[in-house]
């Protein structure tokens, strides 16, 4: 018997165990669907951005460290995002900085979104293909990131902002950190 | 009653595939003529009764039977008859019963067509597939049965998941499965082999037609389904590398490998124990995918409902059928002598790095698919593996698998002569690089990638071209299989200028519109002119108003939708799709934002139609090899067997 033929059943059983494995975890009520992010623990993608067009200065990923602050991810054309949008300012008139990305937006329609419902946020940078949203991991929007004195990510949560979530997780949260 | 007839005809055909496992065998073993036959009338029976029960199963579905748990679960009496029998295999039981139905159909279509075959090698063969319908047999019966009742019976179903609501849905897994256990059939023909310690001409000449079919199926149920992705997901994209994608795209790629290798065995006699374990591994896949699919181990948009005990019954058959063939193949396969010298310059020199090539890439697909589930199992944390990974490590596989494509076609058998061939590639090469400077001269985004896959799919198609025109010039008729190579290498080349330029050049525009709004993309202005509510038969809809102009002239009224279904509480995104068979313009309804405005999204996305085009122009080209009469007629006469080895 030689070794090159022994290699496909190897191989097979080596597989064969891992899903066996992973089975009896599942098994055990281990949940498989939660895919946390990747980021948590760890420091925020670097990035650069420039500003939406004629406002401010834009955002890079140094602006994140110095005072527990939040991300969050938005466009103009996204109901939710405005939605969540009175929360945003609440929480930026409490004294917690607010980083905008400005996700696949036109500078006219974003300008015409912080003049209508207002502007909370402490820095904005304008991600127009989206770039650095695919390294945040950003899949729905708008998604908000909880980011410590050091830059390090802490939280992150997908979609729309609720009440519920600010009160219960969000500002708890930047206590913790804030200590 | 109908639901206990099905039920009872399942565990009859249990039976009969018991018997259509063991009793041939040993006849095989004997020689014993009365055994052997045995096969025959087992595969009848086996394949009569499982009919009895999907039929069954299909009736309770018609009539909307609610007492029967799966039909409660997964049908409404509101449903469109097409999806009320569609509905029968879109739920994890139902699949099953279709998949053991085509496993049943194949083993019968052995048995009455294969009067070419030595007896007791279709005996064996028709055992190893009545041994793959008692395991997935049993699996319905103790762990999945379709017709288990309710009691009481709920007076409506639940309805069937409205993403599955869809004709091309409705297609998508029979043929899916055609192509899954189709290659059962070439397993079965490898571990016969195996077990007669036989491969030769005749062997690979009975296999290809069987893997050619499967392969053409699979073919059309991969396109399928991406063909749904694109127009019911809404993201204008076709392909996304989910895992349960990634399962029916590596047994294709194996399949493929298969198709090309079993031509070197049955020509040259060569890469012997090679195909052999092909065979095996491309059914292997298809039961890995089965297994990743049902057991709850990978989460996908379109895994099934899953339990963990189902997962532990498939894995314990994976082990028994993969393990086993392997195992065999590991005692026997060395003693299958390869004949011939293989120059590396030849045909079966190009035929086997296309094998190298295509393999390296199954392994790369599902080495990015079970990475998470690996790295997790080793404690390394969750993880998940996206387009990223796939198009870094897969493309560059791709690259020089398809440049070698029209070469290794005009290379001869034994020893071929590359400079000749070469040259006689001129017009291709021409043609290859025409497109590059066309691309990289004229297209708005410049794009090197763009300029080499446009140039590849140039030098596929005029190659392929070119190939048959000079055999033609050669040879006034050729056969079949010629025309079938020339067209399924020539759609390679469709489909990827399809996917290069799709990925190139695709405009995506997202805007918040009003009624009246007018948004331009790529030379289009598309007006919305609002949005109203309409009903359909199990759901109500806000259906968009989109008007595509091209210079103020209208060129479609596009209507994309999203659906509302009351009864599963879901929603579904329909696409509006207007296709230009060089471009398809894309519009999604989104959400509204409460004040009159809709939030749209608007997609270009040239040459994508080709992509679907070229799929099904490939599995064209497929059928048209499988009406070669070498496949028609003409049992391939079988050299006498050795002395030595009729000995054992």
């Amino acid at each position: 018997m030689r070794l090159r033929f022994v290699v496909p059943i190897l191989l097979f059983a080596a597989l064969a165990a891992v899903l066996g494995f992973y089975l009896r975890e599942i098994g055990r009520g281990k949940d498989v669907s939660v895919v946390p992010s990747a980021l948590i623990g760890k420091p925020a993608p670097a990035f650069n951005l420039p500003p939406i067009e004629g406002n401010g200065t834009g955002l890079s990923s140094a602006d994140l460290a110095g005072k527990p602050s939040l991300v969050n991810v938005f466009a103009s054309w996204c109901p939710p995002c405005r939605a969540e949008h009175p929360l945003l300012a609440q929480l930026a008139q409490s004294g917690v900085p607010i980083y905008g990305i400005n996700f696949k937006d036109k500078p006219a329609d974003a300008k015409a979104f912080l003049a209508e419902l207002g502007d909370p946020y402490a820095k904005i940078g304008a991600d127009r293909d989206g770039r650095v949203a695919l390294e945040w991991g950003v899949y729905g929007y708008p998604e908000t990131f909880v980011i410590d004195r050091a830059g390090i990510v802490r939280y992150r949560h997908v979609g729309p902002l609720m009440a519920y979530d600010v009160e219960r997780t969000i500002r708890p949260l930047l206590a913790q950190l804030a200590k | 009653m109908i639901a206990e007839i099905g039920h009872y005809a399942l565990a009859l055909a249990l039976v009969f595939a018991a018997v259509q496992g063991t009793v041939p065998l040993i006849g095989a073993a004997r020689g014993d003529p009365r055994l052997i036959g045995i096969a025959r009338e087992t595969a009848v029976g086996q394949a009569a009764f499982i009919a009895i029960a999907f039929f069954a199963l299909m009736a309770c579905y018609v009539v909307s039977d609610f007492s029967v748990a799966t039909v409660a679960q997964n049908s409404h009496t509101l449903k469109p008859m097409l999806y009320k029998v569609a509905g029968v295999w879109a739920n994890h039981e139902g699949s099953m019963v279709l998949w053991v139905l085509i496993l049943s159909l194949f083993g019968l279509s052995v048995a009455l067509a294969g009067r070419n075959l030595p007896p007791p090698l279709r005996a064996r063969v028709l055992a190893v597939q009545g041994l793959i319908g008692v395991g997935f047999l049993a699996f319905i019966l103790f762990t999945s049965n379709p017709f288990a009742r309710l009691d009481p019976a709920p007076i409506e179903g639940n309805g069937l998941n409205p993403l599955l609501q869809d004709p091309g849905l409705a297609f998508h897994p029979p043929f899916l499965y055609l192509g899954y256990v189709g290659f059962s059939m070439a397993f079965s023909f490898a571990v016969a082999a195996l077990i007669e310690g036989r491969v030769d001409a005749a062997w690979a000449r009975w296999v290809r037609p069987w893997t050619l079919a499967a392969w053409c199926a699979l073919t059309v149920g991969i396109a399928l389904g991406s063909w749904w992705a694109y127009y019911e997901l809404g993201w204008g994209g076709f392909w996304f590398w989910d895992p349960v994608e990634n399962a029916s795209f590596v047994p294709w790629l194996i399949g493929t490998a298969l198709l090309h290798s079993a031509i070197v065995v049955e020509k040259r006699e060569a890469l012997k124990s090679w195909t052999v374990l092909l065979a095996i591994l491309a059914f292997s896949a298809s039961l890995l995918g089965t297994f990743l699919v049902r057991s709850g181990v990978l989460t996908s948009v379109h895994s099934f409902a899953s339990d963990p005990a189902r997962g532990v019954f498939i894995l314990m058959l994976l082990v028994l059928f993969i393990g086993g063939s392997l195992v065999l193949y590991a005692a026997r396969a060395p003693a299958l002598k390869g004949g011939g010298l293989f120059a590396p310059i030849s045909r079966e020199g190009a035929l086997a790095l296309n094998n190298l090539f295509l393999c390296t890439a199954a392994a790369i697909v599902l080495l990015g698919t079970l990475y998470p589930l690996i790295l997790d199992a080793l404690g390394g944390g969750r993880v998940s593996v996206g387009p990223p990974f796939f198009t870094a490590t897969f493309v560059p596989v791709m690259i020089p698998l398809l440049a070698a494509v029209p070469v290794g076609g005009m290379l001869a058998w034994k020893r071929g002569d590359l400079p000749g061939v070469l040259g006689r590639l001129k017009l291709a090469f021409g043609a290859a690089l025409l497109a590059a400077i066309a691309t990289l001269s004229l297209a708005s985004i410049k794009s090197l990638l763009a300029a080499l896959g446009l140039a590849i799919a140039a030098w596929l198609i005029v190659g392929a071209l070119w190939d048959l025109a000079s055999r033609l010039a050669r040879a006034r008729r050729l056969p079949r299989s010629a025309w079938g190579m020339t067209i399924a290498h020539a759609s390679v080349g469709i489909i990827v200028a399809g996917i290069t330029a799709s990925q190139a050049w695709q405009v995506e525009h997202i805007a918040l519109m009003r009624p009246g709004d007018v948004a331009e993309v790529a030379g289009y202005e598309f007006r919305f002119n609002g949005a109203s509510q309409i009903r359909g038969p199990n759901y109500v809809a806000w259906r968009g108003a989109v008007t595509a102009m091209r210079n103020g002239q209208p060129v479609a009224a596009m209507t994309p939708e999203k659906r509302t279904f009351p009864v599963e509480r879901q929603t579904t995104t329909e696409a509006a799709i207007h296709t230009t068979w060089l471009a398809d313009l894309y519009v999604v309804l989104g959400e509204p934002d409460g004040a009159g405005a809709w939030s749209i999204r608007i997609y270009y996305n040239p040459l994508v139609p080709w992509i679907w085009v070229g799929a099904v122009m490939a599995a064209l080209g497929g059928v048209v090899s499988l009406t070669d009469r070498r496949h028609r007629i003409g049992a391939p006469v079988r050299a006498a067997r050795p002395a030595a080895q009729a000995a054992e």
